[in-house]
């Protein structure tokens, strides 16, 4: 966004006699680096609108027990189907369970997901993409015809066949969705790597005798590590998107786990008298995917100088 | 328009040319045919690792040992997985895709059958992403970095963020049950169901067909909904790319040329740029397209709308494998075939990339 780059303070001079000055090791470059580009990014307000998000969510997540009014598996058969009230923020459910504390509880399998997901999918698809661009060749090529294959489905189908091959649950929801989200990971990193390979620094570091998995654990792998994180945040929001769709479909995490895309499915059948059960989990699962895409739009525009 | 066009390379000899095309071509199509290969070896090998015993819904749990053996043997499952995949791909050149457990017909059939139902409603929400997507894409553009940018920004933002189902659930909630403007779940009103015969199985073709207007209407008013939801999910996208590629374009020099020699704003976005990112638009319109079939299995789960999602997920639940595997490599066809489309219109299109 370049109208806020032009909103950022100006340097003061001591700033900017630090800046000229040369960083006297790479952690100290990578320090400072890290400290402009935050800066940067937090000066887009969308973006800091965001992190804001984010980091509520996993203050949630992490005091959930605290922050929850009611037990969230708590059935209270006097109470159901509540609108929401002094006593039940969010209205109670067909089985008058509180939702605002299931959503509380919710925020967990939320993170839960989305970490493992990114956890698991960021090594794969570097491994592929690294080893892909380095080796070139036939191994590129396999590599690559494989990722095309998964590429050609839409993620949420192939998601939905894995998980009707292993089985509903939440843990197969996650395999599954870890599944169909490697390719484009392993894309990027096959296409950072060409651009790197044929790099005099690498080439020198071959003829001192470096072996293929050294040049790559230590000289690709880091510079790749940037877009691929990049990446990984952006595909945050999508994978929140693919999960509660498979656990609206019945297919991800079972009852009576408060996972928010169940809740809505649970819903659904009280939705034109009680709209709350539907509403709200609904509303808290856009709120935190638009936080995710708004902080990976913002690290883009940070980190991808075309951009500007 | 000839202003506005890129100047291109003079061309090399046309034979030359023909041979490279031609080439390039004989590529595309190996590359395209392994793709379709591994695609049809995934759908297989996930058809063979699921938990549940093909074997055991055929015989019942009762069934003693003999029989199930016989039955084994009978579906081919004692033999090597590798003579299992040989007689897949024997039977899908046969355009045999097996039986579907719940309707007990053919896959095949039940997959004509719904499929026309889902192209209406995907047809209808690409007409919608494109015809509002493109002109918000080409304002954001003009307007860039002012309020009108950062609107549509947040639209798009908004659109990818939404959990198109929830959207669904809550058009329904205000345009159906508080407004009672649009139909509810399903393709019409019962009362005008089967009133048309069914041609090309898009019920709005076939009623103006037939003439009939009070159907036409009844299956607008369903259709409107579904349609509209998962165009706004297209605009998202569509909006987004048309911003960036009017900007690559209103960055040019050709543009600053148009606007030098004295040309009206309009004339100069929308006869010069514009024109010059047709087909890109084309390409990526084609793979909205392809976008919209994941938000049809969402879709059509809320609305009851009777089209391949809601076969695939109904056949999921009840753990119908070749009904599940069938629609699958359908899925994975059609997108092939758009990737396919819009790597084809640009080659078309293109002048630039013949060269």
């Amino acid at each position: 966004m370049t109208p806020m780059a032009s909103t950022l303070p100006q340097p003061t001079r001591a700033e900017r006699d630090r800046r000229t000055t040369e960083p006297r090791s790479a952690f100290r470059a990578l320090l400072l680096d890290g400290r402009r580009g935050l800066a940067k990014l937090l000066s887009n307000p969308l973006t800091s609108a965001g992190v804001l998000v984010i980091g509520f969510l996993l203050l949630v997540a992490l005091f959930a027990p605290w922050i929850a009014t009611h037990d969230p598996f708590a059935q209270n058969l006097a109470e159901t189907l509540r609108a929401p009230s002094a006593a039940h923020w969010f209205g109670t459910d067909e089985f008058g369970r509180d939702i605002f504390s299931r959503l509380v509880h919710g925020s967990r399998i939320t993170l839960y997901i989305v970490a493992l997901v990114t956890v698991v999918v960021g090594p794969i698809g570097l491994a592929v993409g690294v080893t892909s661009g380095y080796f070139g060749g036939w191994v590129d090529t396999a590599f690559m015809r494989i990722t095309d294959i998964f590429i050609s489905f839409p993620s949420l189908v192939l998601a939905l066949a894995f998980v009707a091959a292993l089985g509903p649950g939440l843990d197969h929801a996650v395999i599954a969705i870890a599944l169909t989200a490697w390719p484009p990971i392993a894309r990027l990193a096959r296409a950072e790597t060409l651009s790197l390979r044929k790099a005099d620094f690498i080439i020198v570091a071959r003829l001192q005798g470096a072996s293929a998995l050294r040049i790559i654990v230590r000289h690709i792998v880091p510079l790749c590590l940037s877009s691929v994180v990049v990446r990984l945040t952006m595909n945050m929001a999508s994978i929140i998107l693919t999960a509660a769709g498979l656990g609206f479909l019945g297919l991800g995490a079972q009852a009576p786990l408060p996972e928010w895309g169940a809740m809505i499915s649970e819903g659904r059948r009280y939705m034109m008298d009680s709209w709350w059960m539907v509403a709200i989990p609904g509303g808290a699962i856009l709120l935190v995917s638009l936080a995710f895409n708004l902080l990976g739009d913002g690290l883009h525009d940070v980190l991808d100088p075309r951009s500007e | 328009m000839s202003t506005a066009s890129v100047p291109v390379p003079p061309a090399p000899t046309a034979s030359g040319q023909t041979a490279r095309r031609l080439r390039h071509a004989g590529q595309r199509l190996a590359t395209v045919l392994l793709t379709l290969l591994g695609l049809l070896f995934l759908t297989f090998v996930i058809g063979r690792v699921m938990p549940l015993d093909p074997v055991l819904s055929i015989v019942g749990p009762d069934a003693d040992r003999s029989t199930y053996e016989q039955v084994r043997q009978q579906l081919g499952l004692d033999r090597p997985l590798a003579v299992q995949f040989g007689y897949y791909l024997r039977d899908l050149s046969q355009g045999d895709l097996g039986k579907a457990l719940l309707t007990g017909h053919p896959v095949r059939e039940d997959l004509a059958r719904v499929l026309p139902a889902t192209v209406e409603l995907a047809t209808l929400a690409i007409l919608i992403g494109t015809l509002v997507g493109v002109p918000l894409g080409v304002y954001a553009a003009t307007r860039r970095g002012r309020l009108g940018d950062h609107v549509v920004r947040l639209i798009s933002l908004f659109g990818h963020s939404t959990p198109i189902f929830w959207f669904g659930m809550m058009g329904l909630l205000v345009f159906y049950a508080w407004l009672g403007w649009a139909g509810g779940g399903g393709r019409i009103d019962l009362a005008y169901d089967g009133l048309v015969a069914s041609r090309t199985g898009l019920l709005l073709v076939d009623s103006v067909l037939a003439g009939e207007w009070e159907v036409f209407q009844s299956a607008l008013r369903f259709i409107a909904l579904p349609a509209g939801i998962l165009g706004l999910h297209a605009v998202a996208y569509i909006s987004r790319m048309t911003r960036s590629f009017m900007l690559a374009q209103l960055s040019q020099e050709y543009i600053l040329t148009a606007r030098v020699k004295g040309l009206s704003e309009t004339a100069v976005v929308w006869r010069h740029a514009f024109r010059n990112i047709l087909v890109q638009l084309l390409t990526i319109v084609a793979l909205a397209y392809g976008g919209l079939l994941e938000g049809a299995v969402l879709i059509e789960t809320v609305f009851g709308w009777p089209g391949f999602g809601q076969y695939l997920t109904s056949s999921l639940l009840l753990g119908d494998m070749n009904a599940v595997m069938g629609s699958v490599l359908v899925v994975g066809i059609v997108f092939v075939a758009l990737n396919l489309l819009s790597d084809a219109l640009y080659q078309v299109f293109d002048p630039r990339t013949r060269s």
